[in-house]
């Protein structure tokens, strides 16, 4: 029952949560400003960066991963965007874990660019967790050439 | 029968080894990958030294998933969440006994593999850590010894790949004539562990 299809206001009207994991720091910080400044009126939706590793270098932290999800929970679930190889094992091996992530914390099967701004823009509108996914995944369809 | 002192000696045994050939796991990294496995094998490895110093598990599962942990938290690369959850599943898988039996280590091992191959979607053949650790699970019925040489072997038999997994299957046919750095990690991890056994 936890996962919406778009209704607002589910969960007392608390946003879905956005972590972007990228093996920049520059990257992910970047992504987030671009997505917030693309949802215009809806919203504001609880997004964190989680770039690079904890001493500043190109990588993936599970630390800061963890950090970044819990910073965004409000309790609707958390979505993540990764970009490549790394980034992607490590949130599988956390949410295999168990408990290292907050409960309802999905890794997004979305393109990390585009599938952020479409995540961010549905969660402004309230939408559950399963609406902002599909919306992330859908990107992959927008087709440029 | 294998006692947590036996696990935690692996792993000490690993970060020895691992601190040892960081610069050749890295040159093995250069030329298909993205030449930091050593220096992060080396890191996760360290970290993994420490804690079961400091907090003593006392079952051999216990061991293996802090250990499994603790390369999640600290590699920074892919190399972490595989290793990582070879052992943590390994360890798990392995309850909560005292001792365990070689043979109740092997089944441990083979599901930490699968756990590993389900994560990153790589299979024999693909030129990753699989190729060394899937011939380490069949020789271990026979010896600690014969997985040793079995995952050597596994590890210089991807050298004639092509990789179909990680940054190093961008590279299509270039791949071919390099060792896999991970299957030669893989390798070292089972040295040591036939180390540890006296064999």
């Amino acid at each position: 029952m936890s996962d919406g299809t778009g209704v607002s206001g589910e969960k007392g009207g608390q946003l879905v949560g956005v972590v972007l994991v990228s093996h920049s720091a520059a990257v992910a910080a970047s992504v987030a400003d671009l997505a917030r400044a693309l949802v215009g009126g809806g919203a504001t939706v609880p997004v964190a960066a989680a770039g690079g590793t904890e001493s500043g270098d190109f990588g993936t932290s599970a630390e800061l991963i963890t950090a970044a999800a819990r910073s965004v929970d409000r309790g609707a679930g958390v979505a993540v965007l990764t970009d490549l190889g790394s980034a992607v094992l490590t949130v599988k091996a956390l949410l295999a874990e168990g408990d290292e992530l907050p409960d309802g914390t999905r890794l997004l099967d979305a393109p990390f660019v585009e599938g952020a701004v479409a995540a961010i823009v549905t969660a402004s509108t309230g939408a559950g967790l399963a609406a902002v996914e599909a919306a992330a995944s859908e990107a992959y369809t927008y087709r440029k050439v | 029968m294998l006692d947590a002192d036996f696990f935690r000696r692996w792993m000490t045994a690993t970060a020895v080894s691992v601190g040892r050939e960081a610069e050749r796991l890295t040159a093995l990294d250069s030329p298909i990958g993205d030449a930091d496995h050593g220096s992060n094998l080396r890191r996760g490895f360290d970290a993994v030294a420490t804690v079961v110093a400091e907090k003593v598990p006392d079952t051999p599962g216990a061991v293996l998933v802090l250990a499994g942990s603790r390369l999640i938290s600290t590699v920074g690369g892919a190399s972490g969440p595989l290793y990582g959850t070879l052992l943590r599943r390994t360890g798990k898988a392995l309850g909560e006994a005292a001792e365990v039996s070689t043979e109740q280590f092997t089944d441990a091992l083979r599901i930490g593999v699968d756990a590993v191959m389900a994560l990153g979607g790589a299979a024999p053949g693909d030129k990753t850590m699989i190729d060394a650790l899937v011939p380490t699970v069949d020789a271990l019925a026979d010896s600690f010894a014969a997985a040793r040489t079995a995952a050597e072997q596994g590890a210089l038999a991807t050298t004639p790949l092509q990789a179909r997994k990680g940054r190093a299957s961008y590279l299509g046919e270039r791949s071919i004539g390099h060792q896999d750095p991970g299957a030669t990690s893989a390798a070292l991890l089972i040295a040591a562990l036939a180390e540890t056994a006296g064999e």
